[in-house]
């Protein structure tokens, strides 16, 4: 059914650190490894050792060259379905095969009912959710609901495979709708942000920023604050001179 | 946004046979053509020849077509479903009118209901296909509150055309069918231009920096592409047709699908039946070809908010 839940009792989704983000890749291919045997099964790719190699992912991760000069940074952006709480690619489905789950706000494709329309694609601003060529039917990120809930595995296992294979720790999964959720702390500690929250989808996942960079603009725009007393008086001099002395 | 050719068959092949189901229904009501077998042949022929044309061309664009049937349960949120329902509910009334068009040879009494209700039901169906596209706000130039009135126009002015040709070969043509094909070419036209003018003259509200969320850091520029082929994404919501490409094809639509018939129509208007027909004929295709260019510029101009993460600066 496309039409949206009122309320969903959790609101799971991943929280993504840009700050600690290395490009590495390890969880867009752990994603097409789990999902191209679990509830996305087949993820196909299309003429793969060819010349045009491309096939459905549901994980792709970006680089991004921020900013300008000695402050300019690198940001790897992973970019999958942010799970939203009014998504309109559920909305517009017209054969109910998109849907948003009540339980837990998973955001799901059945592909035996999705007639391959692609117009749930057109209505994400994310460019989250891929055709897959060989299977006819639109593919996108289940947030492994295929793993959180599997008992036969290991309770450390239990979590999206993405987040399972990053080395550097900078995928977390979890509730966004409890308050006390180590996710939500951690979204509220660091200022974790929603993507193109203007179009009202209101994204579940959240990322947080790169943190300041030492000798990057935060720090040079702080030193040029404590030079300014060192052009006054030789008292303001002094403090100055002691101020580095100590720092 | 990739211009499938599917969609574009299914949006102007089914405009024109709803705009021709409108005007030969309108016509019989209000005794400006006469209720006789060949019209509603030849009409009601040709309308349910390009609807059901247009339709199944649309499932060409499916991946699974053999599941489209499934399409028409969830009219209450999605447009695409709205549209595929009221395409479906339309031809009850409007088979029930052709029925009694062409076989009593008359539509009063509750045939005129029927009738009422298949130009209502062609009018709200074309409304419905507009609104596919008008309701996406990820599609700046589809976004629009003219997207939907022009397919309506379009369909309508397509419709007149066709039936101007239909009653000039049946040699019971007159001018105020020539009189609405050409009001209807020149608001479409209007209409066209001011949505032209309107997706130029707006600004681009969605910059990359913005899609990223790290505006406060600085331009953004793509550094590591996550892939080296185009993806799904790339490959249907990256495709843009050339901005000086893009000014000849709108003069290219404009001067085939509008101004051309509307000439041979006008000038053709008075004339034997071999001219009349000849000119309606050279109208009518003239305006296809038009209107085929026009629909393919409606998604090749289209740029989608997605192509941000790809290298697009604004959208």
């Amino acid at each position: 059914m496309t039409a949206l839940p009122e309320t969903t009792a959790k609101k799971l989704g991943l929280v993504i650190d840009l700050d600690t983000c290395v490009g590495c890749q390890a969880c867009a291919t752990s994603c097409k490894e789990w999902n191209t045997g679990g509830y996305s099964a087949p993820l196909t790719d299309q003429d793969p050792y060819g010349a045009d190699p491309h096939g459905a992912w549901l994980n792709r991760v970006h680089g991004f060259e921020v900013g300008d000069g000695p402050s300019s940074q690198t940001v790897h952006f992973p970019r999958s379905c942010l799970h939203c709480e009014t998504p309109a690619c559920v909305t517009v489905c017209p054969t109910g095969a998109s849907y948003k789950r009540v339980e837990d706000g998973i955001v799901l494709v059945n592909p035996d009912t999705c007639i391959g329309c692609k117009l749930c694609s057109w209505a994400c601003p994310y460019g989250a959710r891929e055709y897959d060529y060989g299977h006819g039917v639109m593919k996108k990120c289940t947030l492994c609901v295929d793993r959180i809930y599997n008992e036969t595995f290991a309770p450390e296992d239990r979590i999206p495979a993405c987040v399972r294979a990053c080395p550097t720790g900078a995928r977390h999964f979890g509730d966004l709708g409890d308050p006390d959720s180590a996710v939500s702390q951690l979204v509220a500690e660091r200022g974790g942000f929603d993507l193109l929250p203007e179009f009202g989808y209101k994204p579940v996942n959240k990322y947080l920023p790169p943190r300041q960079r030492r000798g990057g603009q935060g720090e040079e725009q702080a030193s040029t604050v404590d030079a300014t007393p060192a052009s006054g008086g030789a008292a303001e001099r002094l403090f100055a001179w002691v101020d580095r002395m100590l720092s | 946004m990739h211009p499938a050719y599917s969609v574009i068959l299914f949006t102007t092949a089914s405009g024109a046979g709803y705009g021709l189901l409108v005007w030969l229904v309108l016509g019989g009501l209000l005794e400006l053509v006469p209720i006789e077998r060949g019209l509603g042949v030849l009409g009601f022929g040709l309308a349910f020849g390009l609807i059901t044309a247009g339709l199944l061309s649309s499932t060409a664009h499916l991946g699974r077509p053999e599941r489209a049937w499934r399409a028409f349960s969830q009219w209450r949120t999605s447009w695409l479903s709205r549209e595929g329902v009221l395409a479906v509910a339309t031809y009850v009334p409007a088979g029930i009118t052709a029925l009694g068009w062409v076989v009593l040879e008359t539509i009063d009494g509750l045939l005129a209901v029927t009738a009422v209700l298949s130009v209502l039901g062609a009018l709200v169906t074309i409304y419905t296909t507009g609104m596919i596209y008008a309701s996406l706000r990820t599609i700046r130039q589809w976004h629009q509150p003219l997207t939907a009135p022009i397919y309506v126009v379009l369909g309508l002015a397509s419709g007149a055309v066709l039936l101007d040709v239909l009653l000039r070969v049946l040699d019971i043509g007159d001018v105020w069918v020539d009189w609405l094909a050409g009001a209807a070419l020149i608001i479409g036209a209007g209409l066209k231009w001011a949505y032209w003018m309107r997706i130029d003259g707006e600004p681009r509200d969605y910059t990359a920096e913005a899609a990223l969320g790290l505006g406060h850091l600085g331009k953004v520029r793509p550094l590591e592409p996550p892939h080296t082929q185009p993806n799904f994404v790339m490959r249907e919501m990256g495709y843009r047709v050339a901005r000086k490409h893009a000014l000849k094809l709108r003069k290219l639509a404009l001067l085939l699908g509008f101004g051309v018939p509307l000439g041979l129509l006008l000038l053709t208007s008075a004339a034997g039946w071999v001219p009349a027909v000849g000119g309606a004929l050279l109208a009518a295709l003239a305006m296809a070809v038009g209107f085929v260019v026009e629909r393919w510029l409606f998604f090749a101009e289209a740029e989608h908010v997605s192509m941000l993460y790809y290298g697009a600066e604004a959208a």
